[in-house]
């Protein structure tokens, strides 16, 4: 009994974890963002937390979001922005915009 | 290749008009290229350091260290706009005068060519250390690297054909009007930092006051164009300006004017002719 409920508990502790990290943070990788996509709250200030996993640095650029930060290699960063209108942001890698492109959509 | 030359070029220009206009506004003032010359070289040397402590300054502040740091340079940056600017208001015409009559080069002037040199190597320190990280990637990724390296060395090289031609634009100007032009130049360059360092504030979730967007102008004009971000670079083109943005850049540009008026001031008959 005790050992179900630990499991359970230890269950939604990670659906927890998992959500909030599915929440608001850009994984870079292979100089591609996941999600290419992300949904955030509109007219509110949001932190996104943007980590690098490839080995390069890489800088975080939104001309749209304001935002310009680099983001070491193997290493993450916290951006702050908002409050957003209702619409798409765009956001790219800027040493690899090719391919490190993304959109944030606030709603 | 062009890819990587266009991302060093686009990061180079920014510094580069700051450079050409820096050294259109000492025109006429001895030793000017050995100042600039050390501020370009602290700055590239400083661009270094902050790159490979890229990390370390990230994670500080509670992960809003580089916002900080970025806030702090402009704001050093625009102090030191500001002082030239008071002291031009003040012995520029004399300046101008001297060069018109003997064509030489004027001894005045150690205090703000000090000022102006920290501009310079503040400028090129902020550009300059997203360049040495852009080129760190390249040469840390291997593959096709060297090509890489030669567009963004390329890039370098243009982007300092582009503060030449920023510089002898600039010289196109008659020596009568020269300084009024500058000292417009740096007020507007100085009023776009204030009103960048204040958004890295606001990043940093320091100064989250009055940030609504005022009006979005990217439909006109990209700020991630090359001639956007020259704008940006020189006059504090901003797509989206917060409100806090635009206060800030009104009343730098006011301070700025206060500032040089009351510098050029000089109460009749006490103060001997020749200027200390």
């Amino acid at each position: 009994m005790r050992r179900i409920v630990l499991g359970l508990a230890a269950l939604l502790f990670l659906a927890g974890a998992a959500a909030r990290a599915d929440d608001l943070t850009l994984t870079l990788k292979d100089q591609h963002f996941t999600p290419a996509e992300l949904k955030v709250k509109a007219n509110t200030r949001v932190m996104i937390t943007v980590v690098n996993n490839d080995a390069t640095p890489e800088e975080f650029e939104s001309k749209a979001l304001k935002i310009e930060k680099v983001i070491p290699g193997k290493s993450k960063g916290i951006v702050r922005v908002g409050p957003l209108k209702p619409g798409r942001y765009p956001f790219v890698g800027e040493y690899h915009e090719d391919t490190a492109k993304g959109v944030v959509i606030a709603e | 290749m062009l890819g990587a030359l266009i991302i060093v070029f686009r990061e180079v220009i920014e510094a580069g008009l700051i450079i050409g206009i820096v050294m259109a506004a000492t025109r006429g003032v001895i030793g000017r290229g050995r100042w600039v010359t050390f501020g370009v070289i602290a700055g590239m040397l400083g661009a270094t350091i902050v790159a490979f402590f890229a990390g370390a300054i990230s994670q500080a502040f509670a992960g809003a260290g580089q916002e900080l740091f970025n806030a702090s340079v402009l704001a050093i940056a625009v102090i030191m706009l500001m002082w030239h600017n008071a002291w031009m208001a003040r012995h520029g015409r004399e300046i101008a005068a001297e060069m018109r009559s003997v064509g030489t080069a004027v001894s005045e002037g150690a205090k703000p060519l000090t000022a102006l040199a920290i501009v310079v190597g503040l400028a090129v320190l902020r550009e300059g250390s997203e360049v040495v990280l852009f080129l760190y990637g390249i040469m840390a990724s291997g593959t096709s690297g060297s090509a890489l390296l030669v567009g963004g060395l390329l890039g370098i090289a243009a982007g300092a054909a582009f503060t030449a031609l920023t510089y002898f634009g600039l010289l196109a100007i008659p020596t009568r009007y020269i300084f009024s032009v500058t000292s417009w130049l740096i007020a507007l360059l100085a009023a776009g930092m204030a009103s960048q360092a204040v958004q890295f504030l606001n990043n940093a979730g320091l100064v989250v006051a009055l940030d609504r967007t005022i009006w979005d102008t990217s439909w006109m004009l990209s700020e991630g164009s090359i001639f956007g971000r020259m704008l940006h670079a020189l006059i504090g083109y901003t797509e989206r300006p917060t409100e806090m943005q635009l206060i800030v850049y009104i009343g730098i540009l006011l301070a700025m004017y206060v500032l040089m008026r009351i510098a050029r001031y000089r109460p009749p008959k006490h103060v001997p002719a020749a200027a200390e």
